[in-house]
């Protein structure tokens, strides 16, 4: 170590790694972890949505898991909570959809219309 | 790819109650669920809350779990990992709303403190040097080498700092001394030697946060012109120790420590030495003497360490609490430690809360905060529904801060006013059930075995004082005790060379001054109010109460307790041994002590 620009750049990776245990704001995704859910790929998805999110640069979005949600048809379901906006629940969700969801969803502000089952307050 | 990471407290009380073996049930769960690639464990320094421990942390939700053993730590990575359930019978339960918190941001234990000694432990890994860079270290000792020694200096004596080793001596005119001081080469040694009974902050920043000290003695260093730091810790902190060690050879790596530190031209390297554990080496005349590797004793100041001290040479010395604050105060400036605290006494304190308090553990809070915040507020009350006496502060050189000072804001200044002392950190709440002469008897005797024999005020003054408290104690007390206790303790006071003489008979001069009444029942009534000192005790059978189950009798080891069955009972004061065994038994509550 001989300067000060090595350092921020140790800091800038090592933030990375830490970045799970940041508060973060901006909203959260709920994947459902039921053993219907699980069954149905959930686990995929899950790791998906937490891939496209790291590669999007995106750090201020949680990604929780929660039990089942109830739709065990629809399964895998999460759902996107952005802060200051009615919630969203997308069913099918696969691999590719899960990162569809992270990037027109979270990242482009636009509901993919396709995928959901339910919208808050509609 | 990491999806969870799960911090687990690995500080020194969540390791005594079991975290090595919940960290490996965890670890083995996580490989049975194959899910050991996706889930990180990460073993932290303190998070606080002791009397919780051992402590799980699962993120990014943030969810606390609370008292987790090896039989129910598999939960966590088979309900909330795989199947995304909160292990709610894990959760801490709020006990005025009885509310379950899920994460710490709910308890109020935490809400209510300002962590900034303490903001690393418990959130990074104390092993690993990446994470504290993360969290800026290290930026700090990369900035102070840009600036010049006396910008330092000047940046620490704007900042108010005090030395948090218990006397509150303006850290930024330490420094600027022994910057000052003729001589060289100069030491900068860090005092690790926290000796107080039912202390243990600088442990934990030491075990939590160890590279916050390795790079404020660097910077210390480079301000007063040393190349050489030692760090004296005391035998009984062996994981601080340890972890120390590695963080020093962490900081050799990257090139923190040794020459030409980040390409500056500075060459600073630090020591380990160990103390054997005497109290008086915390004094740092005695501790100086130690590391030189001569016997732990004091000597008379001036010269102050400044001026002469490791080998006669100009020497800074600063407690670990003091150190942890520094690269905090040089990055963010010294209006920012002022933000918080009071005027004459800026920045936070460190707390170790112990004793009859619902909330054990380490807790951080702006100097000035009340006894009433610290007890009640974050401390959550006296267990068992009984009455909060006083705190015991500054352990055995300190003294009590009774309920009638519960709002005085709490300083250096403040309680000196009252005739204790801040200490180090060390806060020991008693109630109702504590007898002061008792307490007071307990730190004198702390102090007559860790009196270095050196001074013979100290070395048979704080004897005599103890021999008294036990004859007081005993019921053997005479009329002309406390006026003794009094004069002797201040001839004490008058006469000793260091610290711990000087201070020696404080706790019992701070009981007497707040607590004479106990001290008289004691001497003339041969009472103890409290109920604590055996000998004053006398246990009866209340006939009005007693069924004569004949329990208390088939319990006394000593068959004091005569009666047949159905009958009342009676107890013979002349075989009693004050046991209690037959107070512990009865169901009855016919058995009366008084």
């Amino acid at each position: 170590m001989k300067s000060l620009e090595e350092l921020k750049r140790i800091k800038e990776q090592t933030l990375k790694e830490m970045d799970l245990r940041q508060a973060k704001e901006r909203g959260k995704v709920i994947v459902a972890m039921g053993t219907c859910g699980i069954a149905a790929g959930a686990k995929d998805a899950l790791m998906a949505i937490i891939e496209e999110l790291e590669k999007a640069d995106i750090h201020d979005v949680k990604v929780v898991q929660s039990g089942c949600m109830g739709l065990c048809d629809k399964e895998p379901t999460v759902e996107v909570a952005m802060k200051d906006q009615p919630a969203v629940i997308y069913g099918d969700v696969n691999d590719a959809n899960a990162r569809r969801i992270v990037r027109e969803h979270v990242q482009g502000g636009n509901v993919v219309a396709d995928l959901v089952i339910k919208r808050e307050n509609i | 790819m990491i999806r969870n990471q799960l911090l687990v407290c690995a500080g020194g009380a969540c390791i005594t109650s079991g975290e090595k073996s919940v960290k490996d049930v965890l670890v083995d769960e996580l490989k049975k669920n194959g899910i050991e690639d996706e889930v990180q464990v990460i073993e932290t320094g303190c998070m606080g809350a002791c009397d919780l421990g051992p402590i799980v942390v699962v993120y990014p939700e943030g969810t606390f779990y609370q008292k987790v053993t090896a039989e129910n730590a598999g939960l966590i990575v088979n309900e909330h990992l795989v199947k995304g359930r909160t292990v709610d019978g894990l959760l801490y339960t709020e006990p005025t709303s009885e509310r379950k918190a899920q994460t710490s941001g709910d308890i109020p234990f935490y809400t209510r403190q300002v962590k900034r000694v303490l903001r690393n432990c418990g959130v990074i890994d104390p092993l690993s040097i990446e994470e504290y860079i993360a969290r800026d270290g290290y930026f700090a000792l990369g900035k102070a080498l840009e600036m010049t020694p006396d910008d330092i200096i000047q940046v620490l004596v704007d900042s108010g700092l005090r030395g948090r080793g218990g006397a509150g001596f303006p850290t930024g005119r330490k420094w600027k001394a022994t910057r000052e001081a003729k001589g060289s080469p100069k030491y900068v040694v860090c005092n690790g030697d926290e000796g107080d009974p039912g202390a243990f902050m600088d442990r934990s920043v030491l075990e939590g946060d160890p590279h916050s000290i390795v790079e404020a003695m660097a910077i210390a260093g480079y301000a007063i012109g040393a190349e050489q730091g030692y760090m004296y810790v005391r035998a009984e902190y062996p994981l601080a120790i340890e972890r120390f060690e590695y963080a020093i050879g962490k900081a050799r790596e990257y090139g923190f420590l040794g020459r030409n530190i980040l390409g500056a031209g500075f060459n600073f390297d630090i020591e380990i030495r160990i103390g054997a554990g005497a109290f008086v080496c915390g004094e740092e005349t005695a501790l100086l003497r130690s590391i030189e590797g001569k016997r732990g004793t004091p000597s008379v100041k001036p010269p102050f360490p400044a001026q002469s001290g490791l080998w006669n040479k100009p020497t800074l010395i600063n407690n670990v609490e003091t150190y942890a604050n520094i690269p905090q105060i040089i990055t963010n400036g010294a209006e920012w430690f002022r933000s918080v605290g009071t005027l004459k006494n800026p920045g936070t304190k460190v707390f170790a809360l112990v004793g009859k308090v619902q909330n054990t553990g380490l807790v951080e809070v702006p100097m000035g905060t009340t006894l009433r915040e610290l007890v009640f507020d974050i401390g959550g009350g006296i267990p068992g529904g009984k009455k909060f006496k006083a705190a015991q502060t500054g352990g055995p050189s300190g003294g009590v801060i009774t309920a009638d000072y519960l709002d005085m804001p709490i300083d250096f200044d403040s309680v000196k006013e009252i005739g204790t002392i801040m200490g180090s950190g060390g806060l020991v709440v008693l109630d109702e059930d504590n007898c002061m002469v008792d307490i007071a008897k307990f730190y004198l005797g702390f102090t007559v075995d860790e009196s270095c024999g050196k001074c013979t005020p100290c070395r048979e003054g704080t004897r005599q004082m103890y021999q008294m408290m036990e004859r007081i104690c005993d019921g053997k007390g005479r009329d002309g005790d406390i006026e003794r206790l009094n004069k002797l303790a201040n001839m004490i006071e008058d006469t000793s060379l260091c610290g711990l003489g000087q201070s020696a008979p404080n706790p019992v001069l701070s009981t007497i001054r707040f607590y004479e009444d106990e001290y008289r029942a004691h001497i003339y009534e041969k009472k103890c109010p409290s109920h604590v000192c055996k000998h004053l005790l006398t246990y009866s059978v209340t006939p009005d109460k007693c069924v004569g189950c004949t329990a208390c009798a088939r319990q006394c080891p000593v068959h004091a307790i005569t009666g047949e069955v159905k009958k009342i009972h009676v107890i013979d004061q002349s075989k009693c041994t004050k046991c209690g065994s037959c107070y512990e038994i009865c169901r009855f509550s016919a058995i009366r002590k008084e």
